[in-house]
């Protein structure tokens, strides 16, 4: 993507290179922190939908201008710091939570070729960034010197740590399959329409990485590190402003990246469903992927009733971890024993 | 472009530059959490200069396990500990001698290593085996080749060592505790509505029989 | 066999499923709610919300100063103080409501026997700082003007009840 612009510039020399650069991250971030706004308000409506209610319908058209109204009330009020917090970490947290939400989007292949950096790793990439999400959390939780926030912080952490385990050895086997740890990569291995998408094969996987990535965003029903109810809001009860504003996009970043992940490795990325649909951009697809599992964590908030913390660990160490350890087992075993590993040079 | 080549080297600076400093910090800094933090800071950027080196896996990997799991659980300890600084740091001139000692033991060492240090006689023999551009092979895959092939035994020995310390550590704090009301979420889910309740016609005046199931 | 069904079941989400297709047909039904502040719910005539206090038509104001509201708040939130007026009649030289402290009992009204002071249908009247909801009684006959007309309408449609 950054080579195919600078191409375009038709001109040489380092300054030209870093506004190609400069130019790729504005394409991918711009739309994604425009997404991210309406990902907020289509959240409120759908859950709003659920529960027969209107949600927000004032601000602009159909309310659609929600989610800048609310931006721009954040942006304008006082960032308030807790007496006794430790002043530079507490200000560091949430702008490690929203940079590494938007750094994970580096690797993604929104298109054939259209990937900021389409690295070797991009998988093992993903996989890093979101586990060093737990650190904006646990800092801030640390720093706010409160009870609440520092109990939100502890419980986020062991959450997503744990949770990281099994979504690790999910990857292991669509891996396996692939052969490749290249996100477009593994896109490729899912050519020639629904049939060969991978949900097919790892249909239970699917489902561990799907509730797995619920835990790992703290979405409900897995929101413990919030729990409005028992800790008020947990890890940010003391932020304000654009602070909490920025917890509130990265959370928001981080579900839309794991929605592109799953319509990568299990739905086919960028591909039609029929091959006879390929015409249609591939973006598009990828995007009305996207929208599908976005709308399924939506929903989930909706309708799932929030899991008690021991239930949570419990679900994560006792059923996940044995479960996803056999798939890989099982599916490595059965791709050797049936000569299907994929062969490389 | 010729600034391809300058462009790593400066992030090269950039990148040994936070590691040092941040590794300085590590042992200087007050606060332990703030140490800790340091300490990621350091396996971040360390991380950093793997990628440069065109090691990514390796890269990834720091940042995986010792950024995203052995640090948290660093951090996790650290911030439960109630430490007290100022008492922590009472007996510093009594134990400068010895910690100076150790200093100079090991600096002598490593300079006698430094010194004394010769290649193989077979150096040059792996010297001239040709290996791969980085361009041909992925590193993911030339660990992979190696690892699970000639280093396979070492390779399970360390995994086993490792479940061994994982389950001593188990075993060692594991304490059975009598009259513990424990949870059957198993149980729990299995029980249908058919073993819980039955449906009683009451007739007028008569009230409600026993129950003749228990659920 | 019960066990593999079990099984079967928690491991493919039958609950799951069966949840989203009942979340899903109620997300396309119609909507329940009112479009808050440009449709508005009935209120019976009872309704009690903002106070206000009376006039007769001939413009006189109702309010005796008997101070049986004052009397019967149980929030204590009335303070009235009370004069004769250069008629000789008694008066109140001041009727101060905190509505901050008031709970929307309607023992005012109640106690009330010439009807001055009543709640009326407002709902409303959210102010930005504290000092607007001390009410006096200036704010309270104006609020008497302003709902006169609902304020009578109400009255005469609870009158058959008392």
């Amino acid at each position: 993507m950054v080579e195919a612009l600078y191409n375009l510039f038709g001109g040489e020399g380092p300054f030209l290179y870093f506004l190609a650069i400069t130019a790729s991250i504005m394409a991918v971030v711009l739309p994604l922190t425009i997404s991210v706004a309406f990902a907020v308000y289509f959240d409120r409506k759908i859950w709003a939908a659920v529960q027969m209610r209107r949600g927000p319908n004032v601000v602009g058209p159909f309310g659609l201008l929600q989610s800048f109204a609310d931006g721009i009330k954040l942006f304008l009020k006082e960032t308030i710091i807790p007496a006794g917090a430790n002043k530079a970490i507490f200000l560091m947290a949430p702008m490690i939570t929203f940079t590494l939400a938007l750094i994970s989007w580096a690797v993604i292949p929104f298109d054939e070729g259209m990937a900021l950096s389409d690295l070797n790793v991009g998988v093992l990439y993903i996989l890093a960034i979101s586990s060093l999400g737990v650190y904006g959390i646990i800092m801030s939780g640390w720093a706010s010197n409160s009870r609440y926030a520092f109990l939100g912080g502890l419980r986020s952490a062991a959450q997503m740590v744990s949770y990281e385990v099994s979504i690790g050895f999910v990857l292991v086997c669509v891996l396996v399959k692939v052969g490749s740890l290249n996100l477009s990569d593994v896109v490729f291995a899912q050519e020639g329409g629904v049939l060969s998408w991978h949900f097919i094969p790892f249909f239970p996987i699917f489902i561990i990485f799907f509730i797995s990535a619920l835990a790992e965003t703290n979405r409900p029903p897995f929101d413990l590190p919030e729990a409005e109810a028992e800790l008020v809001a947990g890890y940010q009860v003391e932020y304000s402003s654009m602070a909490f504003a920025l917890f509130f996009l990265g959370e928001y970043a981080n579900i839309l990246l794991m929605s592109v992940v799953m319509a990568i490795l299990f739905f086919g990325g960028w591909y039609a469903p029929i091959p006879a649909l390929d015409f249609i951009p591939g973006f598009l697809w990828l995007f009305a992927k996207t929208a599908i599992f976005f709308w399924l964590f939506a929903m989930v908030k909706a309708f799932v009733p929030r899991y008690r913390y021991d239930q949570l660990m419990r679900l994560g160490w006792k059923v996940f971890l044995p479960l996803s350890l056999a798939f890989v087992i099982i599916y490595s075993g059965v791709m050797v024993y049936a000569g299907w590993l994929p062969s490389h040079g | 472009m010729d600034f391809a080549s300058t462009l790593p080297a400066a992030a090269f600076w950039l990148f040994a530059a936070i590691t040092v400093l941040s590794g300085l910090m590590v042992i200087s800094s007050r606060n332990p959490v703030h140490s800790v933090l340091w300490l990621i800071l350091a396996f971040f950027s360390a991380a950093g200069l793997f990628v440069l080196m065109g090691a990514e896996f390796l890269a990834m990997l720091l940042v995986i396990v010792y950024v995203g799991a052995v640090a948290v659980l660093f951090l996790f300890v650290v911030m439960m500990l109630d430490i007290n600084f100022v008492e922590l740091r009472q007996g510093f001139l009594q134990y400068l001698p010895i910690g100076a000692l150790i200093g100079l033991i090991l600096l002598a060492e490593l300079v006698t290593l430094g010194t004394a240090w010769t290649f193989g006689s077979d150096i040059s023999l792996n010297a001239a085996s040709p290996a791969p551009a980085i361009e041909q092979v992925e590193n993911t895959r030339a660990l992979g080749s190696v690892i699970y092939t000639d280093y396979i035994f070492i390779f399970q020995t360390a995994g086993l060592i490792l479940l061994v310390a994982m389950i001593g550590a188990i075993v060692l704090t594991h304490r059975d505790r009598v009259g513990v009301k424990r949870q059957n979420i198993g149980k729990q889910n299995a029980r249908r509505p058919e073993d819980a309740y039955e449906l009683v016609d009451v007739e007028v005046g008569k009230g409600v029989p026993m129950p003749t199931k228990k659920g | 066999m019960t066990a593999i069904v079990q099984a079967a079941k928690s491991l493919l989400l039958k609950e799951f499923w069966a949840a989203l297709v009942l979340t899903t047909k109620y997300f396309f039904r119609p909507k329940v709610t009112i479009n808050y502040p440009y449709e508005k719910g009935p209120l019976s005539p009872r309704f009690r919300g903002e106070h206000a206090l009376r006039r007769y038509p001939n413009g006189e104001e109702r309010c005796i100063a008997c101070k049986l509201c004052e009397a019967i708040c149980p929030a204590q939130a009335i303070t009235i103080e009370a004069e004769p007026r250069e008629d000789g009649s008694r008066r109140t030289t001041r009727y101060d409501i905190d509505m901050t402290k008031c709970i929307y009992c309607g023992f005012c009204q109640e106690a009330c026997p010439v009807d001055a002071i009543v709640e009326g249908p407002n709902f409303e009247f959210a102010t930005e700082t504290r000092e607007e909801l001390m009410y006096n009684k200036d704010k309270l006959l104006a609020n008497g003007e302003r709902w006169e007309r609902e304020i009578a309408a109400n009255i005469a449609l609870d009158a058959p009840y008392r």
